[in-house]
């Protein structure tokens, strides 16, 4: 299907969403476009939105759609289940990963690899296969092996579920990675190993949105573009350095883009 | 997009797989209950005049009982003159091998994964068939005889090892113990005879398979396992019955007797039909399972993995007698669409430092009801003794509901009982978690409910493990819609 001369088509696009929840309206208007090989930030205030179109994108059920689309490699996904998307390559790191009792972390990942691989026609791996596999990737975010026998993110540190994200991005291998403050409440060492973990997976291949408050990480990773998000709708684009900038000034500053507007 | 995920409308499509019926000439009395009925039942049988009189004293009993409706359980009246007493499949008058086995019947247990024939039979499992009211065959037998074991129909045994049926039958659960005790002492046709001798370990897993195919009569089989002193034995028990659109009556007494440092361990896998989505049809299983710890140190281990049956009422229990003894219960019960299940425990602490555990996992979805009740009793001579209870619920969608209802007497200081209860509900944002990463929502939500119950398949023979697993998938397979 996918021929040389299309490689530049953008892996997402957003055109216009609006989306709402219980009927409340969340997002009033967001287009964004990533390209494959590039990163993109989006930065802004709690409760703008940003969250919410990552989970829209990755299929939540509670979010209804209520006006424009999402093509993710040309298509619209809206009708897809949010399994169906992560097959295909769309993988959201969560905020807040949570915990599931009883179901072991190993058996989670090979699950999840095994549906990835089956979408890709790769052949799926049997227990020492996958062990193999995922002892390498371990290295990629510096995770003891002891994690893969506990429950799901259970008991896990705010740091190790966020290393148990990146984890699992390295072992879908994304076309597509939303990633949904991976570096809060991360220690500055913890940072270092989550952004290098993400460099490494990532290639020209993939396209990487960071949702994220803090400069700190774009230090680590330099994103191609930053998009200042506020009430629903993004309000600004640039280049990296208006991270910087926002940093000096603060989202009070954002706020005169709005009036432009 | 499909709003699929709501955890909301829960609806089986999974058709259940033990539905067919085998199209097999049957001997059957006529409906109702009179004493008439129990002699007819025990005349042919060929039993001794004791059981005989068990059996009327047991039946004068029942007609003075009242019906229990202390359980939380809704159901319409039952007829128990509109019930067939007997019923079994015609065969020649004696079989001495299983090749004079109607070959239907061989062939309704193959369908069942439980091959008879010689070739074909478990390795491992020695295996008592039950169709209907009687035993079909019993795997095994010359071999587990060399070690001692006796393992045979409960008729056989009462022809050929009297001595210990009238010694223990009924030593237990005593004819008069409940109102459905009562009826399956005066009417009871069939089940499974354990034995072990002193000192010896039961070279395989014994195992009972009872299938219920006509639609009017009910199942009331007995089943009773003595351990003698330093044995030891693991004994399994399986369940099915054709779909009808009437309700079937299993009223089953098993009784299990350890001796000093003997141990027993019972496990049961319950699939009888559950009735369809509008509650109609299914078995009524209500059941009385109790073991005596009598000897010291003595242990008797209950599992159950309960899935199926329109209605369950049962607890496996232990009375331990025996200082040192110990009891244990684990269990998974789980409900889906209209099922009820009130299911638990009695764990009777008589003697000094005796020790009982209870886990129990409750699943319910659908519009069902699924109540843990238990009983806790530490009796004034059990000082040091202990006892762990740990109950959890899952609540799949918002109709379902779940009980707890433990009960705890002590008249001992110097014990000590521990009681925990938990209840959660499979949250859209874990099963969007798993989504996310490419997992079906079904295989999801069945990850998380084999998750939840760990704690009690860790406990099952490993066969019975996996088959429980599975067992669980199929039964909430489309449930969550």
């Amino acid at each position: 299907m996918q021929s040389e001369t299309k490689e530049l088509d953008p892996i997402l696009e957003v055109n216009n969403l609006f989306a709402s929840i219980d009927n409340l309206p969340i997002l009033k208007g967001v287009t964004i476009s990533v390209n494959p090989g590039e990163i993109h930030a989006i930065m802004g205030r709690n409760g703008c939105g940003k969250s919410t179109l990552s989970k829209i994108i990755a299929g939540h059920p509670s979010y209804k759609i209520t006006k424009g689309e999402i093509k993710f490699s040309g298509k619209d996904i809206q009708s897809l289940e949010p399994e169906e998307r992560a097959q295909s390559g769309i993988f959201l790191g969560f905020q807040y990963p949570i915990e599931i009792p009883g179901v072991s972390n190993l058996e989670f990942l090979r699950v999840a690899t095994n549906a990835r691989r089956k979408f890709l026609n790769k052949e799926e791996l049997d227990t020492f296969d996958f062990e193999d596999l995922v002892k390498q990737k371990l290295d990629l975010v510096k995770m003891d092996s002891a994690f893969l026998s506990r429950s799901i993110n259970q008991g896990f540190s705010g740091g190790e579920k966020k290393r148990n994200e990146i984890l699992q991005m390295a072992l879908l291998e994304p076309k597509i990675a939303i990633l949904d403050e991976t570096d809060s409440g991360l220690d500055i060492d913890a940072l270092r190993i989550v952004a290098s973990g993400i460099k490494k997976i990532s290639n020209e291949q993939t396209g990487i949105i960071l949702i994220t408050h803090y400069q700190r990480l774009l230090d680590e990773i330099q994103p191609d573009y930053v998009h200042v998000m506020s009430d629903g709708q993004i309000i600004k684009t640039g280049e990296s350095d208006l991270a910087l900038e926002l940093e000096k000034h603060g989202y009070e500053w954002t706020d005169n883009f709005i009036k432009e507007q | 997009m499909v709003n699929k995920n709501l955890v909301k409308d829960v609806v089986v499509t999974e058709p259940y797989k033990y539905g067919f019926v085998t199209d097999i000439e049957t001997e059957k009395i006529s409906k109702g209950l009179s004493e008439d009925t129990i002699r007819l039942i025990s005349e042919k049988k060929e039993e001794p005049e004791y059981l005989l009189n068990f059996r009327l004293n047991a039946f004068r009993k029942w007609q003075k009982m009242k019906e229990p409706n202390w359980a939380d359980l809704g159901y319409k009246k039952i007829d128990y003159q509109d019930i067939i007493y007997y019923s079994a499949p015609k065969q020649k008058e004696k079989i001495s091998s299983l090749d004079e086995v109607d070959p239907k019947l061989l062939e309704t247990f193959d369908k069942l994964g439980i091959p008879l024939t010689e070739q074909k039979k478990l390795t491992n499992v020695a295996v008592d068939a039950v169709f209907d009211s009687v035993s079909i065959a019993t795997t095994f037998k010359k071999e587990l005889a060399e070690h001692g074991v006796i393992f045979c129909s409960i008729s056989e045994a009462i022809k050929d090892h009297s001595d210990l049926i009238e010694k223990y039958l009924g030593s237990v659960v005593p004819a008069n113990d409940n109102y459905f005790a009562a009826l399956n002492s005066a009417v009871f046709s069939d089940g499974s005879f354990v034995y072990i001798p002193k000192g010896v370990k039961c070279p395989m897993d014994l195992s009972s398979y009872f299938r219920i195919n006509s639609g009017d009569s009910g199942q009331f089989e007995r089943t009773l396992i003595i351990a003698e002193e330093s044995s030891s034995v693991s004994y399994l028990e399986g369940c099915t019955a054709p779909m009808f659109d009437t309700n079937t009556l299993h009223a089953a007494v098993v009784e299990l007797i350890a001796l000093d440092d003997a141990s027993i361990k019972y496990s049961t896998v319950q699939n009888w039909y559950a009735g369809n989505e509008e509650g109609v049809g299914g078995i009524f299983n209500f059941v009385t399972k109790r073991g005596k710890c009598l000897g010291k140190r003595s242990k008797i281990s209950w599992s159950q993995v309960e899935t199926g049956s329109a209605i369950t009422w049962k607890y496996p229990s232990c009375l331990l007698l025996g200082e040192e003894s110990v009891g244990e219960f684990y269990s998974v019960a789980l409900t889906n669409n209209l099922q009820q299940a009130d299911t638990g425990t009695k764990m009777i602490h008589i003697g000094p430092r005796t020790k009982s555990t209870i886990v129990s996992k409750g699943i319910s979805a659908g519009n069902s009801v699924n109540s843990y009740r238990g009983l806790v009793k530490m009796g004034s001579k059990a000082s040091g003794s202990r006892n762990y209870s740990q109950c959890d619920s899952m609540l799949i969608g918002d109709q379902a509901a779940a009980n707890t209802f433990p009960y705890i007497q002590s008249q001992q200081p110097n014990s000590k009982i521990e009681h925990e209860a938990s209840t959660c509900r499979i949250s859209e944002d874990q099963l969007f978690y798993l989504q996310s990463r490419g997992i079906e929502f079904e295989e999801a939500v069945s990850m998380m409910v084999s998750g939840f119950c760990r704690d009690v398949f860790n406990q099952l023979p490993m066969e019975f493990a996996a088959e429980a697993d599975k067992l669980l998938a199929l039964k909430l397979e489309g449930s969550v819609g």
